[in-house]
């Protein structure tokens, strides 16, 4: 009964429940964009990641530390049994990671030359390009690198590179690599300063035989005992990026925050107005056998319905508009490459049921409870002051 | 009690604050009404008929002595209890209508039944009834905004009657109304008094009303002046 009279109080309120409908509805969509946002970067850096460098997962050689540079010189072993089962079976491959420097166009610059199978097909990069340099002499090791790293040294395509290494031996050794293919990818923890190289060659460069950095699983594949080398996981390899995406989240959220704290301050101002107006009708409800209790259902009930409304009508203009965002993506500039994240030119908003629900209900309940305080003047009103007008 | 006096006050006092010192509103008020009587409080404006009607229909509690209303003590009553009370028992009327804007005149009606919870059907069919007694049937769907002051305070009485209570109150009921609706109201309350049996009780000082009492209760400065039963050779004395 009070759903229907509230309703109906709604309803004959108009213009003010319209206006507070709308605000409501642009911060429902605004929220569940901004949020879908953030999912779809989410989304689409994880997958870029997982499938262009992490698979299903890494085993790394005990010293193998990516963020400590000065460690990788020593980060290579030989590959346990069992995983070597796993490479042996396609179902993973092995990554040599060598520092070295190279010498585009006469200049000297540090780069990390990794070594890895022109066949293997676990992770998204033309690594087959490595079997076969276009023109390449039998000397000349086969390159692989990415545009980033094109760009920053000026390389393309069947430009030759001297590149220089260490050997297990602690031999300075070095050898030109021609340009088999600049590959195009989003993730740029393969592409800056990555030179990636056959891991036969490489191995056989740098005197590390049957040794590997680390290896890479294929998506779904149950890990192994790695004997001594641990198992990453994608979750544990992407644990940092996600960290990072929490943390544009909460920065994210003080927008929507302040959006939604002007909207609940409409409905705020909206109840109090109503209460001051609708004493003398409050008395009227109390007259005729309402109770506070009732009565105070009945207001909290009507500010919520305004929610209720809003994702009504969110839904039904902010559904095509999300929908076509989704489908379309947003363009980024080419600063956005620099941030450090795998996106690419479009990032592409992603609006999972989860989201939408979640959204969909605080937004309900942030609506009941702030319709629900003004309301409580009403549990100290006496019926004979309300129907004089009066608020006590 | 006897069965047939639905409300008895004795030594009903009220009192409010006022500035610094105490305004008292009623001062040792001891009345009793029975079913079917077509009673007015009469006084000038501050005399205590509102407050008593007030009090009568458990919408305010005395500060001493006691009112009885339908054998519940109201000055025991809690808020819920109070409320009971008025929902089944007692209808009002009021000065200023007070219908509930955003509703049409059915719902207005309906509203009263509503709270009792009575299903859809019966509701419907009470609340015809009910705007038919009061010549308003056709209007059952027009909001009170379209409504005139006559209409609207039948609207009122329709929406007082509507769940037959034992008692109704009104307060000041023709104030703001001409004198043809006034008239108009005025029978039309009396037919109802007379076809249904309802208590009716008036706060007034509307002449026009004064003259359709059967009993008329003069309020002074809070006390009970004169109680004089109506005949149609002139007042008869009570107290």
């Amino acid at each position: 009964m009070l759903l229907r009279l509230a309703w109906r109080n709604l309803m004959g309120a108009g213009m003010r429940t319209a206006l507070n409908v709308v605000v409501l509805s642009i911060t429902f969509v605004a929220i569940v964009g901004t949020l879908g946002l953030l999912e779809g970067f989410n989304r689409q850096t994880s997958r870029a990641m997982i499938e262009g460098e992490y698979g299903g997962g890494q085993y790394w050689h005990p010293t193998f530390d990516p963020l400590d540079p000065m460690s990788l010189p020593d980060a290579h072993g030989a590959v346990p049994p069992l995983v070597r089962q796993q490479i042996d079976a396609g179902r993973a491959t092995a990554v040599l990671i060598v520092p070295g420097t190279m010498y585009p166009r006469g200049r000297l610059r540090s780069a990390i030359i990794k070594g890895i199978d022109p066949a293997q097909r676990l992770v998204d990069m033309p690594t087959s390009s490595l079997a076969a340099p276009p023109g390449g002499g039998d000397d000349d090791i086969p390159a692989l690198i990415g545009t980033r790293m094109a760009r920053a040294t000026g390389l393309r395509v069947g430009d030759i590179v001297t590149l220089q290494w260490k050997d297990a031996r602690g031999t300075i050794d070095a050898r030109d690599a021609r340009v088999a293919d600049v590959m195009n990818t989003t993730v740029q923890s393969i592409d800056v300063n990555q030179v990636w190289v056959p891991l036969a060659r490489l191995r056989e460069l740098a005197a590390m035989p049957e040794e590997a950095s680390l290896v890479v699983i294929a998506q779904g594949e149950v890990p192994v005992d790695g004997g001594g080398w641990a198992f990453k996981s994608p979750d544990d390899l992407l644990s940092d990026i996600r960290q990072l995406i929490r943390s544009k989240a909460a920065g994210s959220a003080i927008v929507y925050l302040l959006l939604l704290f002007l909207s609940m301050l409409a409905i705020f101002d909206t109840q109090v107005l109503a209460i001051f107006r609708r004493r003398r009708e409050i008395g009227t409800l109390m007259a005729l056998g309402m109770t506070r209790g009732r009565v105070i259902r009945l207001f909290t009930i009507e500010g919520a319905l305004h929610g209720a409304l809003a994702v009504l009508a969110g839904a039904a203009w902010g559904t095509p508009l999300l929908w076509w965002f989704s489908v379309k993506g947003w363009t980024l500039s080419t600063m956005a490459d620099s941030y450090g994240f795998a996106i690419g030119s479009t990032l592409y908003p992603y609006y999972s049921p989860r989201l939408v629900m979640f959204t969909m209900i605080v937004l309900l309940l942030v609506t009941a409870f702030v319709s629900y305080l003004p309301t409580r003047r009403i549990a100290s009103l006496e019926p004979t002051d309300a129907l004089r007008g009066r608020l006590t | 009690m006897d069965d047939d006096i639905l409300i008895r006050t004795e030594n009903l006092t009220k009192r409010y604050p006022m500035g610094g010192g105490v305004l008292v509103a009623l001062d040792h008020v001891s009345l009793e009404f029975r079913a079917g009587e077509f009673a007015g409080l009469v006084g000038p404006s501050g005399s205590g008929k509102t407050t008593l009607l007030n009090i009568m229909g458990s919408l305010d509690v005395p500060s001493e002595g006691s009112a009885v209303v339908l054998g519940e003590r109201v000055e025991a009553l809690t808020h819920e209890k109070a409320a009971e009370l008025r929902n089944r028992h007692v209808g009002f009327i009021f000065q200023t209508f007070n219908l509930l804007p955003v509703y049409t005149v059915f719902e207005n009606v309906e509203f009263p039944l509503l709270l009792l919870g009575l299903p859809a059907a019966r509701r419907r069919a009470l609340v015809m009834q009910a705007l038919d007694r009061v010549h308003l049937a056709d209007r059952a769907r027009s909001k009170p905004a379209e409504l005139s002051g006559g209409e609207s305070q039948r609207v009122a009485i329709s929406r007082a009657i509507v769940k037959e209570p034992k008692i109704v109150l009104a307060d000041e009921p023709t104030a703001n109304l001409d004198a043809a609706n006034s008239h108009n109201i005025i029978q039309t309350m009396e037919r109802l008094n007379r076809d249904l049996g309802t208590t009716f009780i008036f706060s007034t000082h509307d002449d026009k009303v004064i003259r359709y009492l059967r009993r008329r209760i003069s309020l002074v400065d809070g006390r009970v002046a004169a109680d004089d039963v109506m005949t149609p050779a002139g007042p008869v004395g009570r107290t």
